[in-house]
């Protein structure tokens, strides 16, 4: 019974924190039409970030805000100056966004060593929460609490604002949404800088769960990927729902059949892939 | 011309161990000679069907983990070449079957996923695979009697495969379901009117890449001894798609030069920097920005804007772009 708790709760955390990976996927996705390849990459970057910045004195949730930040300024930068040269070619924006990818994982590999960094849990979220005679460790409350909060804040600004507006022309017409003098193209570098900001803010307050170490961007990307392809592009509630069934799938998946927690994960999106290609919400993407 | 040009590159191929001489420079040759294998395979794919796939080394692990395995349960090198090649079809047949559900991004977006799965069953099936460990085999096996031990039999070996498969690959181009291959690349509805079934023409394609990416892996477990989940990777993939196109994808020769290019670049970087990785990233990216069709087809146009600028004609751009999404609108 306990283990069934346990294993729910640490499957809505790590949801939420793929949620915060790959709504920003799922964006760069839908606007640009971008299969931003580097986004595992994003994530780790963050995470190491915030790691360098935690060393040097800062307060975590500051260090995850200027990880975040950081990521963002990358992702705002690479978008500029590499992607933009592309703009169609989708084929070679795969393979410049991985080409990216190998080198961002070889560089942290550089910078930070091959050792597995571990992540104090921030000293206010340590230890546990009783819920109804249940012990929840507080942090991933904390997560599930900043995934909800981020995750309405999204979804208020995609839906309720002007900018939200904009970004919903732009991914259903873009033709039509610059000839009403939308800046589509400016609108592009924001949603990357968002989307990859996001992806470098999980990437550090996923840290205290999943430890950082190389190799963990190789791990995240895969996830993402099947988050978009089950919950569709372009729609935020796709993400959402997509982020919390691969959690419980790989969750519960390397729980009970530890060594085909690979197949377990990806043998539904296949399912799904074959039944509703356009994926669980989305609009046809594939 | 292009003749005696093929001829004495064979030539020269075949006759590598003569003049190196010294092994370790044997190895690599052969090495080059598997890669360009598995990156032909690729190519038909990339190449001739504008299916970009980033899950091919899941075939090639496919391939090199059932032969691993069939050899330490103590099977014979003919039921182990066969069970690998049938087993690495079948498995190319569910990968086309699932990946051709998508066109564009979606079939690159599932072949990843798909190479992520292999890569997931090779890393985690400890209990098969023997995980991170890895399946080491103890001896090459003797085709015919011949032993295969020594760098230069390898080599030899290597060589007459890959004559078989260029062999094949020109005469699969050169027929009409290479044509109608390509069609349904540049073409996919006109060929649809046409009455060709470009979903079949496109599985079929998928099966004989599967075949020859069988091939390289069988030659690969033999010339290393040892598999592990490495060689399965999505890092493997990518670098196969990096010798298909910074060699020039679509073109027999692009492939092999790639393959060349990539494994004695990894030699010689890996030799002076730890940083393969990022050199491999940066290639990938250079190549993708400033060449985007490869380096054959690349020098080529070259060639032939030189050539052009001395008689003052006009030069149409006829090369098509190697990198495009096959633009299905079934």
């Amino acid at each position: 019974m306990n283990l069934w708790v346990i294993l729910s709760v640490n499957s809505i955390t790590f949801g939420g924190l793929l949620f915060l990976l790959s709504v920003g996927f799922a964006l760069i996705f839908g606007l640009m039409r971008i299969p931003n390849l580097t986004h595992g990459s994003l994530f780790m970057l963050g995470a190491y970030f915030g790691v360098t910045l935690i060393a040097w004195g800062f307060n975590f949730w500051a260090a995850a805000l200027v990880a975040g930040l950081g990521v963002a300024l990358f992702g705002a930068i690479v978008e500029r100056f590499i992607l933009r040269r592309l703009v169609g070619a989708e084929m070679a924006q795969v393979l410049v966004t991985l080409g990216l990818a190998f080198m961002i994982a070889d560089t942290c590999l550089m910078l930070w060593g091959g050792d597995p960094i571990s992540v104090s849990t921030p000293p206010h979220a340590v230890g546990f929460t009783r819920v109804a005679s249940v012990a929840f460790p507080t942090y991933r409350l904390v997560i599930i609490v900043i995934a909800t909060a981020i995750a309405a804040a999204l979804w208020a600004m995609i839906e309720r604002t002007r900018l939200g507006a904009r970004i919903r022309a732009a991914v259903d017409d873009p033709a039509m949404a610059r000839v009403c003098g939308i800046r589509v193209s400016s609108l592009f570098t924001l949603v990357f800088a968002l989307g990859a900001g996001l992806a470098g803010f999980a990437g550090v307050i996923g840290g205290p769960i999943l430890s950082v170490y190389p190799g963990l961007d190789q791990d995240m990307l895969p996830l993402a990927l099947v988050v978009v392809i089950l919950g569709g592009t372009g729609r935020l509630m796709g993400s959402l729902v997509g982020s919390f069934v691969v959690a419980v799938l790989y969750n519960f998946g390397q729980a009970l059949f530890p060594e085909l927690a690979y197949v377990v994960l990806f043998l539904p999106m296949l399912i799904i892939l074959v039944v509703r290609p356009q994926g669980l919400f989305g609009r046809a993407v594939l | 011309m292009k003749r005696i040009a093929i001829a004495v590159a064979l030539l020269i191929l075949a006759t590598v161990p003569l003049w190196i001489g010294n092994s370790f420079y044997i190895n690599i040759a052969a090495q080059v000679l598997i890669y360009a294998i598995f990156a032909l395979s690729l190519n038909i794919l990339a190449g001739y069907a504008g299916l970009v796939t980033l899950g091919h080394a899941g075939l090639f692990g496919v391939a090199a983990y059932t032969a691993g395995l069939l050899i330490t349960s103590g099977h014979g090198q003919l039921v182990v070449a066969l069970g690998s090649c049938a087993m690495t079809i079948a498995i190319a047949g569910v990968f086309a079957v699932l990946a051709l559900r998508g066109t564009g991004l979606g079939f690159v977006m599932i072949t990843v996923a798909l190479g992520e799965i292999c890569w997931g069953l090779a890393f985690r099936w400890i209990s098969v695979t023997n995980g991170d460990n890895g399946v080491t085999i103890n001896v090459r096996p003797h085709p015919f009697g011949f032993s295969l031990e020594s760098a230069e039999a390898f080599y030899w070996a290597t060589f007459a495969v890959f004559l078989l498969t260029i062999g094949s690959m020109a005469v699969f181009v050169a027929s009409p379901f290479g044509a109608a291959l390509r069609g349904t690349r540049d073409q996919p509805r006109r060929m649809t009117a046409l009455g060709y079934n470009v979903w079949l023409t496109r599985f079929l394609a998928f099966l004989f890449s599967g075949f020859w990416s069988a091939v390289a892996g069988l030659l690969y477990l033999y010339y290393n001894q040892f598999i592990s989940p490495e060689a399965v990777s999505l890092s493997s993939s990518a670098e196969a798609l990096l010798m298909v196109i910074a060699g020039g994808s679509g073109t027999l020769l692009g492939p092999v030069i790639g393959a060349g290019l990539v494994v004695i670049m990894k030699d010689v970087a890996s030799a002076y920097i730890s940083r393969w990785n990022f050199v491999l990233g940066a290639i990938f990216v250079l190549i993708v920005v400033f060449m985007p069709d490869g380096l054959v087809p690349g020098s080529m146009r070259a060639w032939r804007w030189l050539n052009s600028r001395r008689v003052r004609t006009p030069v149409a751009a006829t090369a098509t772009p190697a990198i495009e999404v096959a633009d299905d609108g079934a």
